[in-house]
């Protein structure tokens, strides 16, 4: 069997049933197997920039918890897939990139489209393989789907040289593969969820600090079931949204620098911190010599190099949360409802209470100009809380975090540790092709939706009802608002007023384009664009100056926080 | 600086290990003092000896970082347990007539082999723990140094037994 057609049965050996990609030379043969034998097991998906391909691989894995499958070319095609590896390898996210490589008689020669891609993205990838024959393809597939997946997941590339796919060998498809090197821990130590146990029961100001592992590992009912049979708080990191009900009574919403009071306030006084699924990203600690003095923390993490890397904690669990989580909540149940004294955190509820009452998420609401949290609030309220969200970077995406309250998991996409503007439309894609019947929206930034605005024609060609909503305030708005507080109002170089009209742009690509310029037509915009059975671009001309509060200067805790 | 720590690494035996690893440090901003690689009696795996330093959390995470990446075998730190160092110079002196007697006296001293002679200068070979080499090239760097290769420390426990994977998290 040739490698082309050895691939492409495994991709279907591993329940792949869709693709992102874009042609070339080195990968013609995949392409044509693609067409030729296999057109009715995959549903492949044109992008119009390889960038766009890994980002919407990486958004059909977040919505779906599936690997997401790319496949480009050589040198140009694998380079331009760099940004999305480095967006799913901080996110810890599971795709499969494929790319196209010169004949193995061609490497190192400098042929026309080479590049060494394995070398590239070997610091941005969980692992990488160039297959150097065909033999090897079929074990490579499977070993790249076995660890993209498992463990803390990641990106995992594959270089296919030409001749790899050209030539042929035996199909014989592992159907388990065993590793010697790779033995992800997934079951955490009894005794330390024991000890854990005890700091529970002791606890008096606890708080539940959740990030995306929760959601990777598909912990979210044992994280409520914990939250609720313990009476603890739960605030959550950017990755973490959805993985606790947004709107539950015990949601303190996100925690870090542009958090809520109370889940900051909550984190630097509390006396437990459980943090689950996190890892002491500088944005959530700041200084970590300051950041949750008084408590004592358990730490649950699959990777090891995550715990203690940036803090001290004092109950490390190693392992997979949902495993660990329903363990523990075994040993709470057998210790019986009395352990958990819920009464004595009456005064600790109150005065997270107070602080809420404090200092809420608020903006002016009298103004005829747009405010921009008001469009995500609105967003929030005539989609039930039930759309698919994906985000841009920077002010477009903290507003969403903010004023939009996600109940479900994997229902929130946004690149949170690399922080890749031009991420929210290629991973709407990918969520509107995995789930073609749900709502998804992207929240942009004028600046961000530009850096992928190509995909327009990939949304026309698949008739992908995306919906845009463009936070327009003509500025690199985050980065401006920095410049405000802090670089003397000096805005160098944030100023994107030049931009093209959305709306004549919505119209040459075949969507809709909508325009609200004051805050009475926003709602009819909206209203608009749910109706409409197709991609729409809503451009809401936003106060340009408006700023994403509280914030905590970077490097700074809570005490510094800006309310204001 | 922290803490000398040597690390024994063992890695499979394929193109671009040494790359991942080297890359790691870099890219963690971790140091390398020196690094000697080989294969090992079964070629498929290749055993390197890493000197690094830093205080505890940072030889912590080199080493949970290391067994992170997905061709490493084990990741051992010798300096916990009771190792022996070696390191190999090939060192070229300057040795005109009235210095030879004193740098092969030197070599004498220090066990070292004299592998190569010219009219002007002597090579030697010396193997030896850290402490011996530094003590020999002292000595030598008086009479002149042209040029020196070192090889990089290799390491290996004591005993019988093979000590434990280090830096287990619980």
């Amino acid at each position: 069997m040739r490698g082309d057609e050895i691939l492409l049965r495994s991709l279907k050996q591993e329940g792949v049933d869709t693709i992102f990609g874009y042609p070339g030379g080195m990968v013609i043969d995949i392409f044509d197997a693609m067409v030729r034998t296999f057109s009715d097991d995959f549903k492949f998906i044109l992008v119009r920039h390889e960038q766009a391909a890994v980002h919407a691989a990486d958004g059909y894995a977040r919505a779906t918890g599936k690997p997401g499958v790319c496949i480009v070319t050589s040198g140009p095609g694998g380079t331009n897939t760099v940004t999305g590896l480095a967006t799913a390898y901080m996110d810890s996210i599971p795709i499969v990139v494929f790319t196209g490589q010169v004949p193995t008689g061609l490497i190192g020669n400098d042929a026309f489209q080479e590049a060494d891609i394995v070398g590239i993205t070997r610091p941005c990838t969980k692992h990488n393989y160039l297959v150097m024959s065909t033999d090897e393809l079929a074990r490579t597939v499977k070993e790249a789907f076995t660890i993209a997946a498992s463990g803390r997941p990641g990106p995992v590339l594959v270089d296919l040289p030409k001749d790899v796919t050209q030539s042929t060998a035996q199909w014989d498809y592992p159907t388990s593969i065993e590793l010697p090197t790779y033995k992800p821990t997934v079951k955490a130590h009894l005794p330390s969820i024991r000890r854990a146990a005890d700091l529970i029961c002791q606890a008096e100001r606890p708080v539940i600090y959740a990030g995306g592992g929760v959601i990777t590992s598909g912990a979210h009912a044992e994280l409520r079931t914990l939250a609720e049979m313990t009476g603890f708080p739960v605030t959550m990191t950017l990755m973490g949204l959805g993985c606790f009900p947004g709107t539950h009574p015990l949601s303190l919403g996100m925690l870090g620098m542009h958090g809520t009071y109370r889940a900051n306030m909550a984190v630097n006084d509390s006396d437990l911190l459980f943090a689950v699924g996190a890892r002491f990203d500088d944005r959530v600690t700041g200084p970590v010599s300051e950041f949750a003095r008084g408590a004592k923390i358990i730490h649950v993490d699959i990777d090891p190099t995550s715990i203690q890397k940036n803090i001290e904690v004092d109950v490390p669990l190693v392992g997979d949360a949902r495993d660990a989580l329903s363990r523990l909540i075994e040993i709470l149940e057998e210790r019986g409802p009395q352990t958990v004294n819920k009464e004595k955190l009456t005064g600790w509820h109150a005065q997270i209470t107070a602080w809420r009452n404090e200092q809420r998420l608020r903006f002016d609401r009298t103004t005829t100009t747009i405010k921009p949290q008001y469009v995500v609030e609105k967003l929030y309220e005539m989609t039930a809380g039930r759309a698919i969200i994906s985000t841009e970077v920077g002010q477009n995406q903290m507003w969403a975090a903010q004023y939009y309250l996600f109940d479900e998991p994997r229902t929130f996409l946004s690149s949170g540790g690399l922080g890749t503007m031009g991420y929210g439309f290629p991973a709407a894609i990918g969520a509107q092709v995995a789930f073609p019947d749900k709502l998804v929206i992207d929240i942009a930034g004028d600046g961000s939706i530009q850096m992928n605005i190509q995909e327009l024609a990939t949304v026309a060609q698949y008739k992908l009802p995306v919906k845009i909503a463009i936070l327009n305030n003509g500025y690199l708005g985050m980065v401006r608002q920095w410049q405000e507080r802090f670089y003397d109002n000096v805005y160098a170089h944030t100023d994107i007023m030049c931009a093209p009209d959305f709306i004549k742009l919505a119209d040459a690509y075949g969507a809709l384009g909508l325009r609200a310029e004051t805050t009475e037509e926003v709602v009819p915009v909206i209203k608009q664009a749910l109706e409409t059975d197709g991609p729409v671009i809503m451009d809401f001309v936003v106060e340009r100056e408006e700023g994403v509060y509280p914030m905590i200067p970077a490097g700074k805790s809570i005490t510094d926080v800006i309310l204001i | 600086m922290g803490t000398r720590h040597v690390i024994a690494v063992l890695v499979e035996n394929k193109p671009g290990v040494l790359a991942r690893i080297s890359g790691m440090f870099s890219g963690r901003g971790f140091n390398i003092h020196s690094l000697a690689v080989a294969p090992t009696l079964d070629t498929k795996l290749s055993r390197m000896t890493i000197v690094t330093d830093g205080n505890q959390h940072i030889i912590e995470q080199i080493i949970k970082q290391l067994r992170k990446l997905i061709n490493v075998v084990k990741v051992q730190d010798l300096t916990d347990h009771e190792y022996v160092d070696r390191e190999l110079i090939l060192v070229r002196v300057k040795a005109t007539e009235d210095k030879r007697e004193e740098v092969l006296r030197i070599t004498d001293i220090f066990r070292g082999k004299v592998v190569d002679v010219t009219p002007d200068t002597i090579t030697l070979e010396v193997t030896g723990s850290r402490s011996k080499i530094e003590a020999i090239l002292e000595l030598l760097t008086s009479i002149g140094i042209l040029e020196l290769i070192r090889a990089g420390t290799v390491a290996i426990a004591r005993g019988k037994k093979t000590p434990k994977a280090a830096g287990c998290p619980e």
